[in-house]
Parts: C-alpha cells; sequence; structure tokens
C-alpha cells in the first residue's frame, strides 16, 4: 500500500492499536501517522471506529494494546489523569454535538479553560477570546448563552474554544454531522483557513467532498481496520481496494436505491384503505 | 372539538384567577359576619399576639432545619458521588434511612434521645424541645436534599464531562467550574419545593410540647371553648401556612419556567 512519504518524526504515531468495549472488539490493530502541519481524515462507515481513534489519541479512552505517541508523550503508558492532562492542554477536541457549556457566555466558555487550567490572567484571556471570536466570525456574540445560537455558530464557537488552548493539535469528531447542508459551510470555512494556516488537524468526517478538497492523507477504515490510506486524489480519484470504492460511490451521491417491494403491507400508499381521522 | 378546546385557552387568562377571587371573597365576606359576632372576633383578636408568636417559633424551626438540612444534605450527597466505597456507603445507608423513616417517629425520636443539655467543657448548655424538633425535620430533610443533589450531578450529560476533560480540566475544576453551577441551578426548584414541605411538617412539633401556632390555637380553642372559635382559629391557621407557603410554591415554579431552555 503506498503512502506519503514526509521527512522527521510524525507529531501522532498510532500503531497496532486495539480496543474493546467489554469484549466488543472496536479497533482491531490501526496503524496511524500524522505529521505537523498535516490534515488528515478519516473517512469510513459509522461504527468502523473512527471517533474512537479520535479519543484514544487525546486519552479520553484507553487501548487495550498498541502504542500512541503524541510528540514526545507516549500515551498508552500514561498511568495517572494528571499525565493525560498535560497531553490534553496540547490537543484540542471539537465534538459531534458541540458540547459548549451551558450556563456560560460564549466569552465564558472561551475563557474558562486558559484561566483555570493554563493559569491566563483574565484579560489576556479574554483579550485572545475575542481575537478568536473574531476568527470565527462570531465577535458580536461573545456575551450569547449556547442556548441563544444556532448549531453552526454553537459548532464554530466550540472550534473557538478549543483553539483557545493553542493546542498543536486539533481532532475534529464528525462535526458537521449534526448540522444542515446550508451551515456545514460556515464551519468547514472555518476549519479550511486552520488548514491553510497550517494546524495540524485530525477529521472523522462524512463530508466526502471537503476531506478531498483539504486533506493531505486520507484514511479508510472499516470494522476497526484501515482499509486503505494514501493522498487524497489518490484515495478520491483512485481508491485500491474494492470496499472503499463502493463506499466512495455511496457517500458521493449514488443513493444504491433498492427496488420497491410488491405487495409490502407497510407501504404507506396502501395506508389509505384504512380511514385514518387526525 | 378542537375548536373548543383552543376557545377555553383564548379566554384561560381572564379566568384563571376567577376561583382565587371567589375565595378571597367568601373569605372576607366570611370574616365580615364573624366580626360582627363580637365575643369570637373579639377573642380571636386577642390570642392573635400568641398566634404570631407562635408562627414565627414555626418558621424558626422551618429555616434552622433547612440551613441544617442542606448543608448536611449537600456532604452527604457529595460522599454517595465519592469514587471510594468506603465514603459511598454510609451516605448511601444515610439517604436511605432518614429518607423513608416517617417525619413524627425521627421527632419524637429526637426529643427522647437527646438530653434537656448539654455539657461541654463544664458549661452546660440548654438543649430546648424546639431544637430538638428541628433536628428531627432536618434529618429526613438532608437526606432528601443528598438525593436532589445527587440527580442534578447525574442529570448533566455525560457529554460536558467529557468537553470539559478534553479541556484538561482535573476532576475537582470539572466539579466546581462545570457540573455545580450547573446543578445548582436544577437543584433550587426541588429544594424550595422541600422547604415549603418542611414548613408544613413544623406542625409535628405541636406534638411533643413545642409552643408552635398549632399548640398555641390548642390552648386558645380549650381556654375560650366556643366551637365557633375553634373552627375560626384552625381556619386561620390555615390561612397562615397558605399565606406563607404559597408564594414559595408560585416562585419555585416561576423559576422552572425561567430555567426550563437548559
Amino acid at each position: 500500500m503506498p503512502s506519503i512519504e514526509s521527512v522527521g518524526e510524525p507529531l501522532v504515531r498510532l500503531r497496532d492499536l486495539h480496543l474493546s468495549f467489554a469484549g466488543n472488539p472496536v479497533l482491531k490493530g490501526i496503524d496511524l501517522d500524522v505529521h505537523r502541519g498535516q490534515a488528515v481524515s478519516i473517512i469510513g462507515p459509522s461504527g468502523s471506529g473512527k471517533s474512537t481513534i479520535l479519543r484514544c489519541i487525546t486519552g479520553l479512552l484507553q487501548p487495550q494494546r498498541g502504542s500512541i505517541r503524541v510528540g514526545n508523550t507516549d500515551v498508552h503508558t500514561l498511568q495517572q489523569e494528571a499525565q493525560r492532562i498535560e497531553l490534553r492542554k496540547r490537543v484540542g477536541f471539537v465534538f459531534q454535538q458541540y458540547n459548549l457549556f451551558p450556563h456560560l457566555s460564549v466569552l465564558q466558555n472561551l475563557v474558562v479553560a486558559p484561566r483555570k487550567v493554563l493559569g491566563h490572567n483574565r484579560s489576556d484571556a479574554e483579550k485572545s477570546a475575542r481575537a478568536l471570536l473574531a476568527k470565527v466570525r462570531l465577535e458580536h456574540k461573545a456575551d450569547a448563552y449556547p442556548g441563544q445560537l444556532s448549531g453552526g455558530q454553537q459548532q464554530r464557537v466550540a472550534i473557538a474554544r478549543a483553539l483557545a488552548m493553542r493546542p498543536e493539535l486539533i481532532l475534529f469528531d464528525e462535526v458537521t454531522s449534526a448540522l444542515d447542508p446550508e451551515t456545514v459551510g460556515e464551519v468547514l470555512t472555518v476549519i479550511r483557513e486552520l488548514t491553510e494556516e497550517g494546524m495540524t488537524c485530525v477529521l472523522v468526517t462524512h463530508e466526502m467532498r471537503f476531506a478531498e478538497e483539504i486533506s493531505d492523507v486520507v484514511y479508510f477504515t472499516e470494522n476497526g481496520v484501515i482499509v486503505e490510506h494514501g493522498s487524497a486524489a489518490q484515495i478520491f480519484q483512485n481508491p485500491a481496494s474494492e470496499r472503499t470504492r463502493t463506499f466512495l460511490r455511496h457517500a458521493l451521491g449514488d443513493p444504491g436505491r433498492r427496488p420497491v417491494l410488491a405487495n409490502d403491507p407497510y407501504l404507506l400508499s396502501n395506508l389509505s384503505r384504512y380511514s385514518l381521522s387526525v | 372539538m378542537a375548536i373548543e378546546a383552543s376557545g377555553v385557552v383564548m379566554r384561560a387568562w381572564p379566568r384563571r384567577h376567577l376561583g382565587k377571587l371567589f375565595l378571597l371573597i367568601g373569605l372576607g365576606a366570611a370574616l365580615l359576619y364573624f366580626a360582627l359576632q363580637s365575643p369570637v372576633s373579639k377573642a380571636l383578636l386577642q390570642w392573635s399576639p400568641a398566634l404570631a408568636r407562635g408562627f414565627a417559633q414555626n418558621i424558626v424551626i422551618s429555616l434552622v432545619a433547612i440551613a441544617i438540612g442542606s448543608l448536611l444534605g449537600l456532604l452527604v450527597g457529595a460522599l454517595a458521588l465519592s469514587p471510594l466505597r468506603g465514603l459511598r456507603w454510609p451516605a448511601r445507608i444515610w439517604v436511605q434511612c432518614f429518607r423513608n423513616a416517617p417525619w413524627l417517629v425521627l421527632i419524637y425520636f429526637t426529643t427522647y434521645v437527646f438530653p434537656f443539655e448539654l455539657r461541654i467543657g463544664g458549661v452546660y448548655f440548654a438543649f430546648p424541645d424546639w431544637l430538638k424538633v428541628t433536628i428531627g425535620l432536618a434529618l429526613p430533610a438532608s437526606a432528601n436534599i443528598a438525593e436532589i443533589f445527587r440527580g442534578a450531578v447525574a442529570s448533566i450529560p455525560a457529554t460536558q464531562w467529557e468537553a470539559a476533560r478534553s479541556l484538561a480540566f482535573t476532576r475537582g475544576q470539572i466539579f466546581r467550574s462545570i457540573i455545580l453551577p450547573q446543578c445548582f441551578k436544577r437543584m433550587l426548584p426541588p429544594w424550595m419545593n422541600l422547604y415549603a414541605v418542611i414548613t408544613m411538617g413544623t406542625a409535628l412539633a405541636s406534638l411533643v410540647g413545642v409552643h408552635d401556632v398549632i399548640d398555641t390555637a390548642q390552648i386558645a380553642s380549650n381556654t375560650v371553648n366556643k366551637t365557633g372559635f375553634t373552627v375560626v382559629i384552625y381556619l386561620s391557621l390555615l390561612a397562615l401556612f397558605f399565606a406563607y407557603c404559597y408564594p414559595i410554591s408560585r416562585l419555585t415554579q416561576a423559576l422552572e419556567r425561567r430555567y426550563a431552555f437548559y
């Protein structure tokens, strides 16, 4: 399998990662490299372990076997929560469901971690928070509460909150999956700008066109293994694996419709026979 | 059917306070009627300072009970959430024992178990009955508050923990900065509800000889010895408790509506 040749030590390096939940194997030997400044996308069907990989990288989940190295930290050897906290200061995480703190205003959401965790003083933290809000084009929402924002706005705040910690690496876990097609664009614009600035990003995504456009490397996972990986052009234009080809064909438009069953008793049009009162 | 229902909804506001208005008018008329019959109203007027003193005793008991109960309850609730089994189990047992015991039994228990005075370092401190009753009420209050607290913490979605952990917060920081501020808003309505229930529970204090409003009413009714007066004085007790507890319950409802958005 061809791979992207990059010079130097990778920032994130996963080798032979195994993880199972209550005897149910989710990851079955994942190898993955992310170099500094790269945007890496992980694509694949739901339940293939994509989000689990991200949670392992930031130490939210501990694998049963295999090694994880982020920078100079061997994540799989960390025993204490304090050590994982040191790791998480360097790794940002953006969730599918935003997970903003509802009792704090947008500005406080951005300020709370730098102040409490990094010990920044209030004025510095607020100054950089406002700059980050301007970056995600939400400076006018600084005093709003998360409940007053749309999904796309909340997700941009969540990205700004992750950036407020000045991470070396940001993990995006299906950040647009809860959004409607129109607001997806505003979030993707922010991520695209980040990758252009050289922020190291790992994205789990179902936005194939976006992944193709911004990624340096794309990994295709299924059933807890990496089926194939390579440059975006290679995976999307010329996939080596038949499975990748099928997945991309479905993901990129062909809905794969099944023929309608003859005499289906549950077909909705048949319900008209029974008088429905509303 | 639907049209009729919407019509009712449309006219709901002017109708909403109609029952209360009638009640108020009825009460006013009754008061006026009794006021005309001078001996009963005179007796009520005569006894009203004593009733007010008694009711003040009830309020003091309820306030001290909720204060002790809250402090104790938050402590027990925090222990119940501890990852250490040695701390968690005693808290669980405390909650189950005092939440499932009749309040009157607890009040008798505290009244007869505690001595009438305490000797601390050669100095005697009086341990009056009303304080014993207060502790008797504070025990079930603490168990209920511990459960309210535990429930509030559990009701914060796990994703909030995950988000805070991903931002490199420690467990203690997550509790203090993220979870507890969200909990207190959620706890406020059930906490105030419990306070109203405790206030009503202070009526039990009369059974162990505390001179509260019920006790005063009994004495008054025995002294005056008129059926009409007995009815009026217990009616005024009802009105007193209602006047104190109803605003609390309304405030609770208002707070529930205000914090409904998360």
